[in-house]
Parts: C-alpha cells; sequence; structure tokens
C-alpha cells in the first residue's frame, strides 16, 4: 500500500511540475467565467447556458488531462529508461500499475474540484444579481447542489478514461494509445444504439454481435446526466450507485488486464 | 536579461501592441468594411445527426442553436422589409435546439409565439409552431402549457375554434393546470370566439415568468385596447357625419364638439382617420402597428 501511495503521490506531484493541467485549469476557469458574458446573448437563458458550459468545461478538459497523460504514465517510464530503475525497488508491477492510476485520477480530482468551485462562484454571483422573480423561470436553483450529481458521474466517466488510456499506454505507443482512447471514448457514447440494433436488423449473428459489443465496449452515454440536473429533472441514487459501481467494475478490469500485460513485458 | 533591458522589452512591447491597435482603428475608418452577413447558413439540418456528433455535449450544442435562433430572429426584425427571405431559419433553428435538449422549454414556447406570428413579427407559419409544441408534448407529455399553446395557436391563428378547444380540455386534464381551462374550452364550443376570450387569454400568457412572453402579451392587451377603442371612435364618427361636402377629419369632430381632442391609442400615437370613409386605424408609426387580424365571430 506504501508503495502504491508512493508511486500515486509521485505522479501527481509530477503532473502539478508538468504546466498543462495548469493552464487547462486557467482555461476552463476563463471559459466559465466567459460564459456569463455569453449568457448576456440569450434570452434568459444564461444560468442554463453557464451551467451547460462549466459542465462540458469540466468534461472536455478532465478528458484531455486523462487521455494526454494518461497514455503517457506507462510508456514515458520506458522511453526514459526510468521503468528500470523503479522496478528495481521495492515496488512490484501491479502497484507500480495501481500507484500510476491512482496517481492520476488524483490529479483529476484536484482539477475537477478546482473546475467544480469555479463554476458555483460564477452560479451564485449570478444567483445573487437576479430578482426573485427572473429567478422563478430558472429550472433548477442557480448553485444548485444537484449539479454535483454530474460532475461525480463526469468523475467516474474519467476514471473509467483514464484506466482506458494507462491500459493502451502498457502495450502502445503514447499516438496510437491516444487515438485508441479517444477512439472508444467516441464508440462509447454511441455504445447504447449497439443495444438497440435488433431493431434495425434481422440477422441473429449481427444482433449477438452488438450485443458483445454493447457489453465488452465502455457504455460511456450512461454517464452523461448533464442535461437532467440542469433542467431539474430527478436523477436518482439507485442510478447514480449502480453507473459508478459499473464504472469502477469496468475501471477494475481494464487496470487488472493491464497489470497482466505489464508484468509480462520483458525490458531487456 | 537583465531588469532594465526586461522592462525597455516591454516597454517596446506595449508600444507596438498600441500601435497596431491605433493603425487598425485608423484602417477601419479609411476603409469600412460591410461585416453584415451576407447569407444565412445552416450546415447541418438534421437534428438526429448532430446529436450523435456533438457525443455528450448535447446540451451545449442545444445552446449554441438556440443563441442563433435569438439572433436569426432578432437580425431579421430589425433588418426592415428589405431582408429577402424573412425568419427562414428559425424554425430549423428550434428544432434543432429542442432535438439536441429535449427540455428546452424556452425554445418551445418561443417557437409557439413567434413562428406563428405573421410579418413583421414571425414567419406566419403556425403549422411550424404545433409542429414543435407537438415535439415538446412528446418529451414533456404532463406540460399543460404546450397543450394551452397548441389551443392557443389554433384559435389565434388558424380560426379553429374546435381544435382549439380540444387542445385547452387536453391541457385541462394535465397535472397542475389551472382551472379556467375547461370553461374556455366550453365557451368556444359553445359561441365561437370573440375579442373576451382573446383578452383573457392574452392576459394568462402575460402572468408568464418569462420577460420576453409578458412583453409580447402585454402589446397583444394593447392592440386589443386599440380595437375597442377603434370600434366606439367608428360608432361616434357614424353617429356625426361631416356635413355634405367635407371629409372626415379629427379636426371637424374636434371642431363640432364631437371629441375633445385628437384621439390617441393606448400608446400616445394619434389614430388615423380615412377623409373619404370615416374608417379609423392604428398608424403606422405606432408601436402597436400592424394590429392583429381578429378571430371571427361565429354566426
Amino acid at each position: 500500500m506504501r508503495a502504491i501511495s508512493t508511486v500515486a503521490i509521485n505522479v501527481f506531484r509530477e503532473s502539478v511540475r508538468d504546466r498543462v493541467p495548469y493552464n487547462l485549469v486557467l482555461f476552463s476557469v476563463l471559459l466559465i467565467a466567459s460564459s456569463y458574458l455569453l449568457g448576456q446573448l440569450t434570452a434568459g437563458q444564461d444560468v442554463k447556458i453557464v451551467k451547460d458550459l462549466g459542465l462540458a468545461a469540466i468534461s472536455v478538459f478532465g478528458l484531455f488531462i486523462a487521455i494526454f497523460i494518461g497514455i503517457g504514465l506507462v510508456s514515458k517510464e520506458v522511453e526514459r529508461r526510468s521503468i528500470y530503475a523503479l522496478l528495481s525497488k521495492p515496488v512490484s508491477r501491479s502497484q507500480f500499475i495501481a500507484g500510476k492510476y491512482l496517481g492520476l485520477v488524483l490529479t483529476l480530482a484536484v482539477n475537477i474540484t478546482v473546475m467544480v468551485v469555479a463554476l458555483y462562484i460564477v452560479l451564485g454571483y449570478l444567483s445573487w444579481q437576479e430578482t426573485a422573480e427572473y429567478k422563478a423561470v430558472w429550472d433548477a436553483p442557480g448553485p444548485d447542489p444537484a449539479m454535483l450529481k454530474a460532475v461525480f458521474l463526469i468523475f467516474v466517466e474519467l476514471m473509467l478514461v483514464t484506466a482506458l488510456a494507462l491500459f493502451f499506454s502498457t502495450f502502445s505507443t503514447p499516438m496510437l494509445s491516444a487515438v485508441l482512447t479517444f477512439g472508444l471514448y467516441v464508440a462509447g457514447h454511441f455504445n447504447s444504439d449497439l443495444k438497440n440494433f435488433d431493431k434495425v436488423v434481422n440477422s441473429q449473428a449481427a444482433i449477438w454481435l452488438s450485443r458483445g459489443m454493447y457489453h465488452v465496449l465502455p457504455d460511456l452515454s450512461a454517464f452523461d446526466v448533464k442535461t437532467e440536473v440542469v433542467h431539474g429533472l430527478p436523477v436518482t441514487m439507485g442510478y447514480l450507485a449502480s453507473t459508478a459501481a459499473y464504472g469502477l467494475a469496468y475501471v477494475a478490469a481494464l487496470l487488472l488486464v493491464a497489470t497482466f500485460i505489464f508484468s509480462r513485458r520483458d525490458f531487456k | 536579461m537583465n531588469p532594465r533591458r526586461g522592462v525597455i522589452v516591454l516597454v517596446l512591447a506595449a508600444a507596438a501592441f498600441g500601435g497596431a491597435i491605433a493603425l487598425q482603428m485608423a484602417r477601419d475608418r479609411s476603409y469600412p468594411r460591410d461585416d453584415r452577413q451576407k447569407e444565412q447558413i445552416l450546415y447541418v439540418r438534421s437534428g438526429a445527426a448532430l446529436k450523435r456528433m456533438t457525443l455528450a455535449f448535447n446540451a451545449l450544442a442545444a445552446d449554441v442553436y438556440w443563441i442563433r435562433a435569438i439572433q436569426h430572429y432578432g437580425g431579421d426584425r430589425l433588418s426592415g422589409p428589405q431582408a429577402a427571405a424573412k425568419y427562414q431559419l428559425l424554425y430549423p433553428l428550434l428544432d434543432l435546439t429542442t432535438t439536441l435538449d429535449p427540455y428546452f422549454n424556452i425554445a418551445y414556447r418561443f417557437g409557439a409565439i413567434f413562428l406563428s406570428e405573421g410579418y413583421p413579427g414571425g414567419p406566419g407559419r403556425p403549422d411550424q409552431s404545433v409542429a414543435l409544441l407537438r415535439k415538446a408534448i412528446v418529451a414533456m407529455p404532463h406540460k399543460w402549457q404546450y397543450y394551452h399553446d397548441i389551443g392557443f395557436v389554433y384559435y389565434w391563428r388558424l380560426r379553429d375554434y374546435q381544435t382549439a378547444a380540444l387542445w385547452f380540455q387536453r391541457a385541462a386534464i394535465q397535472p397542475n393546470a389551472p382551472n379556467w381551462l375547461n370553461p374556455l374550452a366550453a365557451s368556444m364550443l359553445v359561441r365561437g370566439q370573440d375579442r373576451t376570450a382573446a383578452r383573457f387569454l392574452w392576459q394568462q400568457i402575460a402572468k408568464s415568468e418569462e420577460p420576453w412572453l409578458r412583453r409580447t402579451a402585454e402589446r397583444a392587451l394593447l392592440q386589443l385596447q386599440a380595437l375597442d377603442q377603434v370600434e366606439q371612435l367608428e360608432a361616434v364618427i357614424k353617429r356625426f357625419p361631416p356635413a355634405a361636402g367635407e371629409s372626415y377629419s379629427w379636426t371637424g369632430l374636434v371642431g363640432r364638439h364631437v371629441l375633445v381632442r385628437v384621439p390617441f391609442d393606448p400608446v400616445g400615437t394619434p389614430y388615423e382617420i380615412d377623409p373619404a370613409t370615416g374608417r379609423v386605424s392604428v398608424s403606422e408609426q405606432s408601436p402597436l402597428f400592424p394590429m392583429p387580424e381578429e378571430p371571427r365571430r361565429l354566426p
């Protein structure tokens, strides 16, 4: 456990030293603040647009962090040959993978926290300056605590994307890992279509294949409840828990396979 | 780089940047550019395709199309009569907005009011209003407002009182529906429609929390008030016609002490009188112009 936390903290420190997350956070904070100006262009929908933009920014910048740092977690150590020094220490390969993963998840958690705080400040300001009559039109309060449900699922989704990037990073080049991870991210959002494939084809084999792919590919569209929370529609705790549990189970599977592949790699 | 040299570099950079801004302003003064958009283009018209392309960012894309819809409407409304095709993109933009975000309540209601309104306030397409509202009902089947809005379009724009009554009845059975919907539907079925019902419906819309919806309803109520006043004035003019050989005029009516002064519409613009027939109308200079075409009374 100590070895995992040491690796994780080092990943976090490295990502902090790396200026990319700083720039992304700064950019997202600016984006959220500028969304206030964008809101002025629309007929009374500024709070909805600020929420949409804020949640989308959290998701997009988290995705960039997860993919572009995740793909280098293992391959960078191999390229720099620092992997030899690392593995000569009392750190097993599984601990190395787990530590790398948790370090990036910690980075994501800190980044998302900063972005969420910025979003709530903008929404709090908008809510404070509006009259009660104006606020009566809003589907949900300005700084609505229910938005944290969407943020929570974005975080779990990013954990899954990070696991995908790390998984590819164990056996592929950074470039190919980025392409594969992004490809699976896109495919994951179309996944629900595969479930309903039987409604458009008659072939039983095609139906089985699509069903199989539906279960194998990550079902990322399930993590998107942004529209619901922005409109104040109910998102049950049961849905949150089951979707998060699905995400964590998928992450566990990816990390186990990544560990298996990584443990079989020969670095001689 | 020593600190002194650093300061010099920064000062030079600031001066260069200031110079660039000054040159830009001078160029814009000397060579003004026509920044108006030549043609309004909508590259993607399929909501389903756009929904797929935007992955998990449908709501944000919906906001972008909503802003475009508002700008398109505002731009065409302000551009005057010279624009070739008025509001031609309003329906596709609102359709895309509501496909990307099916819970975008205000986009449906905006479409309900303005798509059905005739030129210059809208494209005069009540069919598109109804289509958008039917889409709203599929997404949110228990919101009585959408059923009411369809009834309103059938009543106010299409003059189909039977269908309007049917939609008001459907609105009445939805959760939290106000209790005036059923009597309204009944009165519409029994005696067709008159200005009283129109006033009542606009008064309900004027209670909306949306400021732009309230403003639209308030304008419509003032137009109805003007129609009442026009009727009263025409009745007075009919009772006190000018002497033979004279034309109808406000000065004549005031001079004969029929009226105490030239009459003004509810927003303070003088009414116009036809010198030949004595017909009274709202001035084209009035913010209330053009007046709505009223639903006819049933025989």
